[in-house]
C-alpha cells in the first residue's frame, strides 16, 4: 500500500470531525473519498498532509509513519496536496505559480521537462504564462492547481474538489485529465461531492458520513449500491 | 522550438536573480545615481542638503528592508524602528567606548577612521537580525496579527528599557572604573537623556553604499526562489506549505533580513553628523513612518518602497521648513490625509506590488497593478 491511514481522530476544538477513519490507496490506483457537504472529506485529507494533527491514529506513506510530518516536508517525499479551493498565487504569473510546484527540486531538466509536460496536458495554462494567475477563469486556475502540483512530480496526488464549481464540460475535462495523470503512474486520491464523475473514474471508494468511513469497496460496486445511489447518486 | 527555450530560462532563473526580470537600463543609472552621490559628498553638496540626503537614505534602507516582510511575506510588522535602534545602541556603543578606550576621543577624527563604519554597520545589523529571531519566532508560528502586537509592543518596551539604561561615561579613566562589565550591564548609554557624542562616522557615500546594498539584496531576493516562496506566503499560506515552503522558517528569515538592514540603517543613523540616538527612536512614532512608506509603496515593491522614503522624508523637510509657521503640528494630520489620498485612489499603493521597471516591459501581465 502506497497510504494507509489507520484509526484517525481528528478534533477541532471540541468539535470531533473524524472518528476513527481508515483506508487504503494501493499504488497506481485512482481512489476515491466521496460524502456530502461536511462529512469530513478535507479534514481527512488535511490529515494525512500534516496541515493538522490527528488527535488519535496513524498515517503511513510508502512504508514510513508520517503522522504529524508537516506538510511541507512531504512534497519533497512525493506526497503533494492540492488544497480545496485551488490555493492560486493570484498575483504571482502563471509561469511563477508553475516554478513553485517544483520549489522542492533541483533537477533542471527534470523540472523543465515536467514543466513542459504539464503544458501539454493544460495547453491553455501555455497561452497564459505571463498573465496574473488571479486572472484566470475559474476552470484555468484548477488547471493550474493541478498542473503546479504535478511539478514536484508527486507519486500520491491529493485532489480536494477539483470540479467545484466548474461548468459541466470543464468538469469531464478535468476527470479525463485526472485520469490521463494517473494513466502515466500517479497515484491519486481524490476527494468529490460529485460523486458519479468521481465513481466513474476511481478504482476504489470510501464514503465517508458525518466522520466515519461507512461503505467502502471497488468503485464499480458502490456505483450499483442502492444506498449509494440513493444518497449520493439522485436516486 | 523558441517556447523550449523559454522554458529553460526560466527554470535558469530559480537558482539566482531573474537577470532578464530587469532592464538594462537600471544598471547604468544607479551607476550614475551613486557616482553622482559620491561627487556631492565631496563638498558639492552644502551641509543642509546633505544632511536631508543622509536623512533620505537612511529611511529608504528602512523602508526597502521591512518591505521584505511586510511586502514579500505580507506580513504586519509595524516595530521596524526598534530594530534601527538596537542596531544603532549596540554599534554605537561599541564605536564610541572602543575609541574612547583606544584613542580617548570620539569626535574630531580623521578620514582615517572611516571605515570603521563598516564593521559597526554589519555589528549593529547582526545584533538586530538576532533580536530579530527573538521576536519574530515566537509571534510568526501562529497566524494571524500577533506579530503586529507583537512589534509595537517590542518597540515600546525597548523604549521603556533603554529609557532606564545607565548614564554614559565620558573618559577612560571613568571606563576604567567602571569595567567591562559594568558598561555592559545595564548598557552605559546614557538613559532617557540620550547616548551623545556617537563618533561621526556616517557620510553619504557610506549611505548610498548601503542603499545600493539593500536594494540590490532585496531585488535579488525577489526574483529568487526563495524570494518567490515568500511571495508566495503573502499570497496563500496554505498552498505555499504544500508547495513544499517551510512557512514559518520562511517568515522568520524574512524578518531577520529586514531587521538586519534595520540595524544597518540605525547604525547609520546613531552615526549620523548632528543626531542624538535617544531611547524614542525605538517607539512607534518613527515605526509609523516606516510603515507609511511601505504601504504608500505598494506591498512588495522595491522602487515604490525607496520611492515613498523620498517623498515621505522630503514632506518631513518641508514641514520642518516651515516650522515656524507652527507647520509641525499638521505633520500627522497630513501623513493621515495623504494615506486616505492614498488608500481612495490607488488602495494598492503608487506601484502595487509591480516595480518601476515593470512599467517599461510588455503590458501583456494584465492586472498586474493588483
Ligand atoms: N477549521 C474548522 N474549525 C472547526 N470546525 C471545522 C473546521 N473545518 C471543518 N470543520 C468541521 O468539521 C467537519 C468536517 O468538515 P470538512 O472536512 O471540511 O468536510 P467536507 O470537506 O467533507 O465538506 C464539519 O462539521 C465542519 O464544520
Ligand atoms: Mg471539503
Amino acid at each position: 500500500m502506497l497510504l494507509s491511514v489507520h484509526d484517525l481522530d481528528v478534533h477541532y476544538g471540541a468539535i470531533q470531525a473524524l472518528s476513527g477513519v481508515s483506508l487504503e490507496v494501493e499504488a497506481g490506483q485512482i481512489v476515491t473519498l466521496i460524502g456530502g457537504n461536511g462529512a469530513g472529506k478535507t479534514t481527512t485529507l488535511r490529515a494525512i498532509s500534516g496541515m493538522i494533527r490527528p488527535t488519535r491514529g496513524r498515517v503511513m506513506f510508502d512504508g514510513r509513519e508520517i503522522t504529524s510530518t508537516p506538510a511541507h516536508a512531504l512534497v519533497s517525499r512525493g506526497l503533494c496536496h492540492v488544497p480545496e479551493g485551488r490555493g492560486i498565487f493570484a498575483n504571482l504569473s502563471v509561469s511563477e505559480n508553475l516554478d513553485l510546484g517544483a520549489y522542492c527540486r533541483h533537477d533542471r531538466l527534470g523540472i523543465a521537462e515536467d514543466r513542459e509536460r504539464a503544458l501539454e496536458l493544460f495547453p491553455r495554462l501555455r497561452e497564459r504564462l505571463k498573465q496574473n494567475a488571479g486572472t484566470l477563469s475559474g476552470g484555468e486556475q484548477q488547471m493550474l492547481a493541478i498542473g503546479r502540483a504535478l511539478l514536484s512530480r508527486p507519486r500520491l496526488l491529493l485532489l480536494d474538489e477539483p470540479s467545484l464549481g466548474l461548468a459541466p464540460q470543464l468538469v469531464q475535462l478535468i476527470f479525463t485529465i485526472i485520469r490521463e495523470i494517473n494513466g502515466t503512474g500517479t497515484t491519486v486520491l481524490l476527494v468529490e461531492q460529485n460523486a458519479h464523475m468521481a465513481l466513474a473514474v476511481a478504482h476504489r471508494a470510501y464514503v465517508l458520513q458525518t466522520g466515519r468511513v461507512v461503505k467502502s469497496g471497488p468503485a464499480r460496486q458502490l456505483l450499483e449500491d442502492p444506498d449509494v445511489k440513493k444518497a449520493y447518486l439522485g436516486g | 522550438m523558441g517556447e523550449g527555450l523559454e522554458q529553460l530560462s526560466h527554470v535558469s532563473d530559480r537558482a539566482g536573480v531573474g537577470a532578464g526580470m530587469i532592464p538594462r537600463w537600471v544598471a547604468p543609472c544607479v551607476v550614475v545615481a551613486f557616482a553622482f552621490v559620491m561627487y556631492a559628498s565631496g563638498g558639492f553638496v552644502g551641509d543642509y542638503a546633505s544632511r536631508v540626503m543622509l536623512d533620505t537614505g537612511i529611511m529608504m534602507i528602512a523602508a526597502v528592508s521591512l518591505t521584505i516582510v511586510n511586502g514579500f511575506t505580507g506580513q504586519f510588522s509595524i516595530g521596524h524602528a526598534a530594530f534601527m535602534a538596537i542596531g544603532g545602541y549596540v554599534s554605537g556603543w561599541l564605536t564610541y567606548y572602543g575609541l574612547l578606550a583606544t584613542l580617548g576621543r570620539t569626535t574630531d577624527l580623521g578620514a582615517e577612521h572611516g571605515w570603521l563604519l563598516l564593521p559597526a554597520a554589519i555589528i549593529g545589523g547582526l545584533a538586530a537580525a538576532g533580536a530579530g529571531w527573538l521576536v519574530g519566532l515566537p509571534s510568526l508560528r501562529l497566524r494571524g496579527d500577533y506579530l503586529a502586537i507583537v512589534t509595537l509592543g517590542f518597540g515600546e518596551i525597548l523604549r521603556v528599557l533603554l529609557q532606564q539604561t545607565d548614564r554614559q561615561r565620558f573618559s577612560s579613566q571613568e571606563m576604567s572604573e567602571v569595567g567591562l562589565l559594568g558598561l555592559i550591564v545595564p548598557p552605559d548609554v546614557g538613559g532617557a537623556s540620550g547616548f551623545e557624542s556617537i563618533p561621526k562616522l556616517t557620510n553619504l557615500a557610506w549611505v548610498y553604499l548601503m542603499v545600493g546594498a539593500v536594494i540590490l539584496f532585496a531585488i535579488r531576493l525577489k526574483y529568487s526562489s526563495y524570494g518567490r516562496a515568500m511571495l508566495a506566503i503573502r499570497e496563500d499560506e496554505i498552498a505555499a506549505e504544500s508547495m513544499g515552503v517551510n512557512v514559518t522558517r520562511m517568515k522568520v528569515r524574512a524578518f531577520m533580513f529586514a531587521a538586519f538592514f534595520a540595524g544597518v540603517a540605525g547604525t547609520l543613523y546613531a552615526h549620523q553628523p548632528g543626531t542624538l540616538l535617544r531611547p524614542a527612536d525605538a517607539g512607534y512614532a518613527r515605526s509609523f513612518d516606516i510603515v507609511i512608506m511601505v504601504v504608500m509603496g505598494g506591498l512588495g515593491s522595491i522602487s515604490g518602497a525607496t520611492l515613498a522614503a523620498i517623498v515621505v522624508s522630503l514632506l518631513n523637510v518641508g514641514l520642518l521648513e516651515l516650522a515656524d509657521y507652527g507647520a509641525m503640528k499638521w505633520r500627522m494630520p497630513i501623513f493621515a490625509l495623504l494615506l486616505i489620498l492614498i488608500m481612495i485612489f490607488r488602495p494598492q499603493g503608487l506601484f502595487g506590488l509591480r516595480e518601476i521597471w515593470d512599467f517599461f516591459r510588455s503590458r501583456d501581465r494584465t492586472g498586474g497593478g493588483r
